[in-house]
């Protein structure tokens, strides 16, 4: 390539580092990262002007597998962590990424505030169903009857939903990918991110390696078989009666993103005269 | 400092506490009366003390109006007036009083309670509801204000200037104000008081601060312009006054929802390349802890402000405690790093934090704000703090840096931290252990390296002497940090006009610990008194932990809330002197 870098035009590929990932061999991770890195090419952006977030946990990983700049934090406070970032620094693009262990039970009431808030970032949970990098415990998404070490014949808890949740908590644009299918995703992860406010991606990420089962939902999976929304009254109805297997936009809202801070209108000095005598 | 003469025609120094239940008013009448003793040209100090209800409730401003500065309580009260005694006995062991203490009290109201009458004090009698009915719409904590002023010797024209720099809406609220506070002035006339104040001495530029503006305006001179904030008792007004005071200046201050969320949204800010700061006290100091290791691991600045209060648990939300010293030296998991700064003065919470936000940037490590609920609320006529020369420089890593390296082993620990924008020098930031180039490594000589490499970050700071107030000479040594420093001050001064000196040691850098600076300070030193407010006595064993010290040495401590008294210090360095 002879062009300026920046003026260069960038490929998937250069959004791609050289590290190896930790995820096992077919694992749904890889196409997600391959579908970020598309998404990322697709709207013309520079690595060093995007930053991926993350927490704990196999997907919370991705950041290093990038190019861009990366933070790679706590467990389950990713979204913090993002929202910290983007409202300090308005000019990047912000991505947070993790697993539903990370966002959805740990860093659940950082889900549900961020929903609130509004900040201007997107968020990518690769949904598999299980803690993978602790060998295989129940996670909020997994089913009552799943049997575990931990949890012997299941945990009897009911599903967490985490789309109806981020419509109830306010997020302003709700999809759901497949992993199975990466150009479908990439095109979600770019309008998630091209959309303001704060835009959830919950993309079904087969874990191979602990749910093998989860290989049939490439057969489960189907295009919404119905146009996004800006109702959130139609978009709960919808989510609500709908099995986990419907993909593509189910919600485009419309409020407005969290106002970054504006320019300064006093010198660090002036604000003594309110202590002097 | 100039020291009171005891039993002189004027005093150098008058305690007062204004004491009623909720509603009453004594805060607002409180802050006027240290409004006036400045507009007067005195020193003043104003400490609050509350029962648990959120409004209504028994209160009590205790104020301290003196013609020298003191950040110290005195050793009793001399005057404690009340509007009501509900419940105000609950406050007995907070405010002393002697035979020559006076209570004023309205008849309206009842009998002071036997826990203030049986410490001897006289009683008078002061009508404050009927002579506020005298002016329409006055009130009885306006009426005491004018007495108590009157009592002190404020003139009205410093009254009449709070009042009205309070009640800044005018018309007839502030009239009827005007109006009581005449009344009272009155009153106080006729009482036998013989608490009038000497002259004041006016001075150069001063400040009315509390200690948590202190700390919030240090902050931003510090070039924090990113705060994240969940309220808590007593640290809320630190971020309230930080939330109107950014925007000013460019920065912004978001409400987390817990103390997870706001720790680690300062991580997230400050590794974008915006100095950033929380503030908390000790419950969420604990909820902090996992997240300021990830600061010291990733390398990102971070400032904690900690305004402590009594503990453990909840403890007593609104009284203080320097019992957090523990869990902020040593609470974070793995062999962490990182620094703890403390204020010994409510001026100084301004300069310690921003001494703090400079060492956590240019180290690239999280810092911790010990400051404490008795400095944070309380507010003090003080001298403006001096212009600090400290810079707070982060070295950042330029454009397409060659070869570039975010945790590259240097001789000085520190490297250069690429901010997201920066083209060419990107890498990922991480909790995990990691290589030179930021990968995460499981490698026993890659945890080895970046052990040593933050350790060394610390070893050398440039602290000068920051580190701690060491002030007099002698062979007795009192050690103590933070707020126990007011009262160890007032006892140096009244032990010098005794013609015994000691060396005070303050410490205000608690770690990285400095043992070769302690050292030089304690030379000559035959004898320590260590002073600290904690039931276990934290920083004694820090002390025996982290430095040499002579053979002998007494451990003074006492639990919060009750504070260490100057006269309790000045008999212990008495009786030592003489031994």
């Amino acid at each position: 390539m002879n062009a300026p870098a920046n003026v260069a035009t960038l490929a998937a590929k250069d959004f791609k580092s050289d590290y190896k990932p930790v995820w096992c061999p077919g694992c749904g991770d890889y196409t997600v990262l391959a579908s970020i890195t598309r998404a990322l090419a697709a709207l013309g952006l520079r690595p060093e002007n995007v930053a991926v977030v993350s927490g704990i946990g196999c997907s919370s990983r991705i950041p290093a597998y990038t190019t861009c700049y990366g933070f790679h934090g706590v467990h389950g406070r990713a979204l913090a962590a993002g929202t910290g970032l983007k409202v300090a620094r308005p000019d990047l693009t912000v991505l947070v990424a993790g697993g539903d262990g990370d966002g959805y039970s740990i860093g659940g009431n950082h889900f549900m505030h961020a929903c609130r808030r509004n900040v201007d970032l997107t968020y990518i949970v690769m949904d598999n169903h299980v803690y993978g990098m602790t060998k295989g415990q129940p996670s909020p998404t997994t089913e009552p009857d799943w049997n575990s070490k931990l949890s012997p014949g299941g945990t009897g808890l009911r599903e967490f939903h985490p789309l109806v949740i981020a419509l109830a908590a306010g997020a302003n644009f709700i999809a759901r990918a497949f992993s199975g299918d990466p150009s479908g995703t990439a095109s979600l992860i770019t309008e998630a991110i091209r959309h303001p406010g704060f835009s959830f991606v919950e993309v079904l990420s087969p874990c191979v390696t602990f749910r093998p089962e989860q290989r049939a939902w490439k057969e489960a999976v189907r295009p919404s078989p119905v146009e996004p929304t800006d109702d959130p009254a139609r978009a709960a109805r919808r989510l609500m009666t709908d099995d986990g297997f419907n993909l593509g936009v189910l919600y485009k809202g419309t409020r407005r993103p969290y106002a970054p801070p504006g320019r300064a209108s006093h010198a660090v000095a002036d604000l003594e005269k309110e202590f002097a005598l | 400092m100039n020291l009171p003469t005891q039993g002189a025609a004027r005093r150098e120094s008058v305690s007062i506490a204004l004491a009623g239940s909720g509603g009453a008013g004594v805060m607002t009448a409180g802050n006027m009366l240290l409004e006036a003793a400045a507009q007067a040209g005195y020193y003043g100090l104003m400490t609050r003390t509350s029962g648990p209800q959120i409004r209504g409730g028994e209160a009590a401003a205790m104020l301290r109006v003196s013609t020298f500065a003191s950040d110290s309580q005195d050793d009793h009260c001399h005057v404690l007036a009340a509007i009501d005694w509900q419940n105000v006995n609950r406050f007995a062991s907070e405010i002393p009083l002697t035979a020559d203490s006076l209570l004023l009290g309205d008849p309206a109201q009842g009998e002071p309670p036997a826990s203030f009458t049986g410490m001897g004090a006289r009683y008078a009698p002061l009508p404050l509801k009927e002579l506020a009915k005298q002016v329409s719409g006055g009130w009885p904590n306006m009426v005491a204000l004018g007495a108590l002023g009157g009592l002190i010797g404020l003139p009205a024209d410093a009254l009449e200037r709070a009042v009205k720099k309070s009640m800044k809406k005018g018309g007839d609220a502030m009239a009827a104000g005007l109006a009581a506070v005449k009344l009272g002035l009155a009153e106080a006339a006729k009482l036998d008081g013989g608490f009038a104040l000497a002259p004041a001495t006016r001075g150069g530029k001063r400040w009315l601060i509390s200690g948590n503006e202190a700390a919030g305006y240090g902050a931003l001179r510090g070039g924090v312009r990113f705060v994240a904030a969940y309220p808590i008792t007593p640290a809320t007004e630190l971020l309230e006054w930080m939330s109107s005071a950014l925007p000013k200046v460019g920065g912004t201050l978001v409400q987390a929802e817990d103390e997870l969320a706001s720790i680690n949204m300062i991580i997230g800010a400050s590794y974008g390349g915006v100095p950033a700061l929380t503030a908390t006290s000790g419950p969420g100091l604990a909820l902090m802890s996992e997240a300021i290791g990830l600061g010291v691991a990733a390398e990102v600045p971070i400032v904690v402000v900690d305004v402590m209060r009594t503990g453990p648990s909840t403890g007593i939300a609104t009284k203080t405690e320097q019992a957090d010293l523990n869990i902020a030296l040593y609470g974070l998991h793995g062999d962490a790093p990182h620094v703890v700064v403390a204020p010994n003065s409510v001026s100084d919470c301004l300069s310690a934090t921003q001494w703090a936000v400079s060492l956590a940037e240019s180290l690239q490590v999280p810092a911790i704000v010990l400051s404490d609920q008795y400095f944070g609320q309380a507010r003090a006529i003080v001298e403006r703090p001096a212009d600090s020369e400290i810079k707070s420089e982060r070295l950042r890593a330029s454009d397409n840096a060659p070869a570039y390296k975010r945790y590259a082993i240097t001789e000085s620990g520190i490297s250069p931290m690429a901010i997201p924008g920066t083209p060419g020098t990107m890498y990922t930031a991480d909790g995990l252990e990691h290589s030179e180039r930021g990968t995460p490594s499981s490698q026993a000589s890659d945890h080895l390296a970046q052990l040593e490499k933050r350790q060394r970050k610390l070893a050398e700071i440039d602290c000068a002497e920051h580190w701690a107030s060491v002030e007099g000479k002698g062979d007795i040594a009192v050690v103590t940090w933070g707020s126990c420093t007011a009262p160890v001050r007032e006892a140096f001064a009244r032990a010098r006009a005794d013609g015994v000196s000691a060396r005070l040691i303050s410490l205000r850098l608690l770690a990285p610990a400095q043992p070769a600076r302690f050292k030089k300070a304690l030379e000559g030193v035959k004898r320590v008194l260590v002073v600290e407010q904690s039931f276990s006595g934290q920083f004694y064993r820090y002390l025996r932990a982290e430095y040499d010290l002579p053979a002998e040495v007494q451990s003074v401590r006492r639990p919060g809330p009750l504070p260490f008294r100057p006269e309790e210090i000045h008999q212990l360095l008495l009786k030592w002197s003489r031994t």
